[in-house]
């Protein structure tokens, strides 16, 4: 087999341990199951070592990673369930299709485990907008993911999103999506009963994706990629909403042992995985499989990604009842497999074995320990020193050339295009700083958000990674939430070379150590390597997806200023720091210096503060400063609310540090007189340096000595920016 | 009052009308499944929004065929209260209770925001404690809102005060730039010459709770309540 086991993707070492395992040579069936379950993107091999380093556990934690989503006890007997995946190399190929299969995919990892999906959120990266490809691109990935969430019933309500060249070729398409239980419904994907059945649930199997993981998701792209289209699969939304309401149902009536989607590997994965969770083996009729089309091999059919299937595990006793709810949801459904005592997977077709291995050798997989070098251009980058640059002349069209950049401007033409209000829980709407949901039955609220600056990851991966679960737990804690737990989507190069595993090594590291701080364990996640094109790698960007809890929904604060006559107050120190700043790239066009710097102390205070201040019904608005500094964040907070304010900045920074440094651990909040002392109470028992900048009110942003922009100039640029660059329109 | 929320294969905002009917209105409400065919015991049908049978041929022209549509016929031709929103609405456009048909938004992008929308009649048991004239706040979230029906067609509508709603600036002006989908006339919701029968694209029960931004679309329920003499 020496040819197929390399067309297939697998290296010589693996195909020997096959046979070690074994004791003989597979045979073809068998050799394409260990293609796709030892696929980087199935078997981790590459960062299972490093994912140790993780801290998975805490008091609320019911299931951390190595399920199909990990569990937050989040009170009142409600659990969540939540994740973060890429498909990013899918919809490189055919943004619409890719995008659209990478929300279905997400969402049945949430209801696989008894949640009912209720939130979803898209981080994207791209590149240049006045690239006519990224263009197409970013046009299809949004209309991917409203076409298929949108009739899901699922609302999008958040996500981030950045235009960079190093996502020029490698588009990054992450999603996430949160969902919601009794905590009583939890079920895992095991199959731990001897005896028990196995059914496949919903659509057909074709040739669609076959070899997705290993072909798509486990290689760099070249001149090839556009011939492997065909791995890309199409999406059935209609049919996966059959399918959620079909598995809640029979959920909510007991009749389910285990439950498994069928995602990468098809049902190769299904089957081995559960099997090897539950501890059992398992007979699987292949020949039972519905397909698509006649004359498929068996091959393809375990290695077939047709969307739209799950993998239901029930007693003999409870078949029918199982078989009824899928009937008067219209979906096809299929028992064909049977629980054994032992740890064999065997496939038969017409009563003879055509395959025969140890569950567990397929779902474990090789590890690999891969070397790590720092690359050269780390030291170049760093040592920049982009305080030297000239100050620009005037300061408010600097601003206004921030508010218009595509990395700040409103995002309103994508979540427009997004059902993000269905399921009445939406309390926050999109556009600031996390989207918050009511939790029906409960007085709680949940916050989430998407965070990673790639290009602080880029300049230093350690210290970047902790900025974005910095950065995502400020998000939710400017909302009043506090960050409970966290998910990621780490996307980075070719783990093969030394430099990125480097960058990966780092990376997990810096998020280890700001888990640690922050006590946000990891609860499950996602790794994307192979994120190349033509050699470039893009930024490492591991986007993390935080869970925010606020005790009580309605102390929800928002990030607009509302009302007249409230004082502004920032809260936090400001340093002169501008490595990887927005300011640095679009006045200078440059990428380069060192990131700021991160204080955990001064971070987790800050986050307390604004938890404690909206707890305590403080504060009128509250917004995170990130790229663009305190000048970008002030004029969000009046472009939302359609009120100015008049200020004037304390310290002696030089004016263009005052406005546009990148400093962690900073807030922007908004207080009504009558409640300032509550708010400086709570930032000196915390030691939180507060400065009271000036009040709201007017109809411009009046920075004194700085800056004067009118509320409505810079709304015009600020709005309308992103949909002039889709139209193909230049900086 | 009894309603009853019709579920199609793909209806996603069946919960939500549920939800606002029984919870924030406090009426009776149970799920009526496309299967069946007897519908007697309803004072007032809702046809919820969402993605029947995935919208695949066309919004709302599968659903049309379902075995429930034909005691829903019935049920509005003896006088039966039917509200239809959003894909419920397509749903009774495709159906031939209500004139006229839906096409694509002209922008050929899903929207979902919020818009404002003028009642138009007070004459009608969905807006009888509205006042013409009054500006609603509600959401609307959909690909295929652009109403379109013939001039005929529309003048007698006009004759009988079919025309409830219309899209419009939040002082209530009718301008073009308020009209989300290209609707014509901004035609954002209709009822049958009787008055029995509302669709209507933005959703009320997105806009029943100050918690959820608006309780404007509380109008559309209460007319019909106090209507049906129900203490609001």
């Amino acid at each position: 087999m020496p040819e197929l086991f390399e067309e297939l993707g697998l290296k010589r070492d693996e195909y020997d341990s096959i046979c070690e395992i074994l004791g003989r040579e597979p045979n073809k069936v068998e050799l394409g199951m260990y293609s796709v379950m030892w696929s980087e993107h199935c078997s981790y091999k590459s960062s299972k070592e490093q994912l140790r380093k993780l801290p998975t556990e805490g008091p609320r934690i019911l299931m951390g990673p190595g399920e199909n989503a990990g569990v937050v006890d989040i009170g009142d007997g409600f659990a969540v369930v939540f994740k973060l995946e890429s498909h990013n190399h899918p919809s490189a190929v055919e943004p619409f299709q890719g995008a659209a299969t990478g929300v279905g995919g997400i969402v049945r990892d949430i209801f696989t485990m008894g949640a009912r999906p209720i939130a979803s959120l898209d981080p994207l990266r791209f590149g240049s907008l006045e690239s006519p490809r990224t263009r197409y691109l970013f046009d299809g990935v949004v209309a991917g993911i409203a076409s298929y969430g949108n009739c899901l019933g699922i609302p999008t309500v958040a996500g981030d999103l950045y235009f960079e060249e190093a996502y020029e070729e490698n588009p990054l398409i992450n999603v996430m999506c949160l969902g919601i239980m009794p905590r009583e419904r939890l079920i895992l994907g095991r199959a731990s009963e001897p005896g028990s059945i196995g059914v496949l649930i919903g659509s057909s199997t074709g040739r669609d994706g076959i070899g997705g993981v290993s072909v798509l998701a486990s290689q760099e792209f070249d001149e090839t990629s556009a011939a492997k289209r065909p791995s890309v699969q199409v999406g059935d939304p209609f049919t996966e909403k059959l399918e959620i309401e079909a598995c809640l149902e029979m959920l909510d009536k007991g009749l389910l042992l285990g439950l498994q989607d069928l995602g990468g590997a098809g049902l190769t994965c299904a089957t081995c995985e559960t099997a090897e969770r539950g501890g059992c083996g398992m007979d699987v009729d292949v020949g039972k499989v519905p397909l698509r089309e006649p004359g498929m091999e068996p091959i393809e059919i375990m290695m077939s990604e047709s969307q739209e299937r799950m993998w239901a595990l029930t007693s003999p006793d409870n078949l029918d009842e199982v078989l009824g709810i899928c009937e008067k949801w219209g979906l096809d459904a299929t028992p064909l497999a049977t629980v054994t005592e032992g740890d064999r997977l065997r496939l038969f077709l017409d009563g003879v074995v055509i395959a025969d291995v140890p569950a567990s050798s397929l779902a474990q997989g090789p590890e690999y320990h891969r070397p790590a070098e720092k690359p050269a251009y780390i030291d170049k980058v760093q040592s920049a020193d982009p305080g030297a640059l000239p100050a620009p002349d005037d300061l408010g069209a600097a601003l206004m050339d921030l508010l218009g950049s595509p990395n700040i401007c409103s995002r309103r033409w994508v979540w427009e295009q997004y059902d993000h209000m269905v399921r009445l829980n939406t309390v926050l709407l999109p556009g600031g700083d996390a989207g918050v949901l009511r939790v029906m039955g409960s007085s709680k609220g949940i916050a989430l958000s998407c965070d990673c600056n790639g290009r602080f990851c880029y300049l230093d991966p350690n210290l970047g990674t902790q900025i974005a679960v910095a950065e995502s737990g400020r998000n939710v804690a400017c909302t009043g939430a506090t960050p409970v737990a966290l998910t990621n989507c780490l996307n980075f190069g070719n783990p093969e070379k030394p430099t990125i595993f480097w960058q990966f090594v780092q990376s997990v590291e810096g998020l280890a150590e700001a888990c640690r701080q922050l006590d946000t364990p990891v609860v499950g996640g996602n790794v994307s390597f192979y994120n190349e094109s033509f050699g470039e790698a893009i930024y490492p960007t591991p986007v993390i997806g935080m869970l925010g809890i606020l005790e009580d929904v309605r102390a929800r604060v928002g990030s607009a200023f509302s009302r007249e006559g409230d004082h502004v107050v920032l809260l936090g120190d400001t340093a002169a720091e501008f490595g990887g700043s927005e300011y640095l790239k679009v006045l200078h066009g440059k990428v380069e210096g060192k990131p700021p710097a991160l204080d955990w102390e001064a971070e987790k205070a800050l986050q307390k503060c604004l938890v404690r201040a909206a707890g305590a019904g403080a504060l009128a608005s509250a917004h995170d400063l990130s790229e663009g500094g305190l000048a970008v964040a002030l004029a969000e907070c009046c472009v939302q609310g359609g009120t100015g304010a008049h200020l004037e900045l304390p310290g002696t920074l030089p004016a263009p540090a005052a406005l546009f440094s990148e400093s962690q651990s900073r807030a922007v909040v908004s207080v009504p007189a009558q409640r300032l002392a509550d708010l400086e109470d709570i930032a000196a028992e915390l030691d939180v340096p507060l400065h009271i900048l000036g009040t709201t009110g007017g109809t411009s942003l009046e920075i004194k000595g700085m800056l004067e922009l009118g509320v409505d100039e810079m709304s015009e640029v600020y709005d309308t920016s992103l949909e002039k660059l889709i139209a193909g329109a230049t900086r | 009052m009894r309603f009853g929320v019709v579920v199609f294969p793909g209806s996603n905002c069946d919960h939500d009308c549920f939800y606002v009917l029984e919870h924030v209105l406090g009426q009776q409400v149970s799920y009526v499944w496309h299967g069946d065919t007897d519908v007697s015991g309803y004072d007032c049908l809702v046809l919820p929004g969402g993605f029947s049978y995935g919208d695949y041929l066309r919004t709302g022209a599968v659903a049309r065929f379902s075995p429930v549509m034909g005691a829903i016929e019935r049920f509005a031709n003896a006088g039966g209260y039917v509200i239809g929103i959003c894909n419920g609405f397509q749903i009774l456009l495709e159906a031939g209770l209500l004139p006229g048909a839906m096409m694509r938004n002209t922008g050929l992008k899903f929207i979902c925001r919020f818009v404002d929308i003028r009642v138009e009649t007070s004459s009608t048991p969905w807006t009888s404690s509205a006042s013409v004239g009054q500006v609603l706040s509600a959401p609307i979230a959909h690909n295929e809102g652009n109403y379109q029906v013939d001039t005929m067609q529309l003048e007698e509508m006009k004759r009988h005060g079919q025309v409830v709603f219309r899209y419009c600036s939040p002082e209530g002006s009718v301008l073009p730039e308020f009209n989300p989908n290209g609707a014509t006339e901004a035609i954002a919701g209709v009822c049958s010459i009787e008055g029995n029968v509302l669709g209507m694209m933005p959703h009320p029960e997105r806009a029943s709770e100050a918690e959820m931004g608006s309780e404007d679309g509380l109008v559309v329920w209460r007319s019909l309540l106090t209507h049906c003499g129900v203490n609001v």
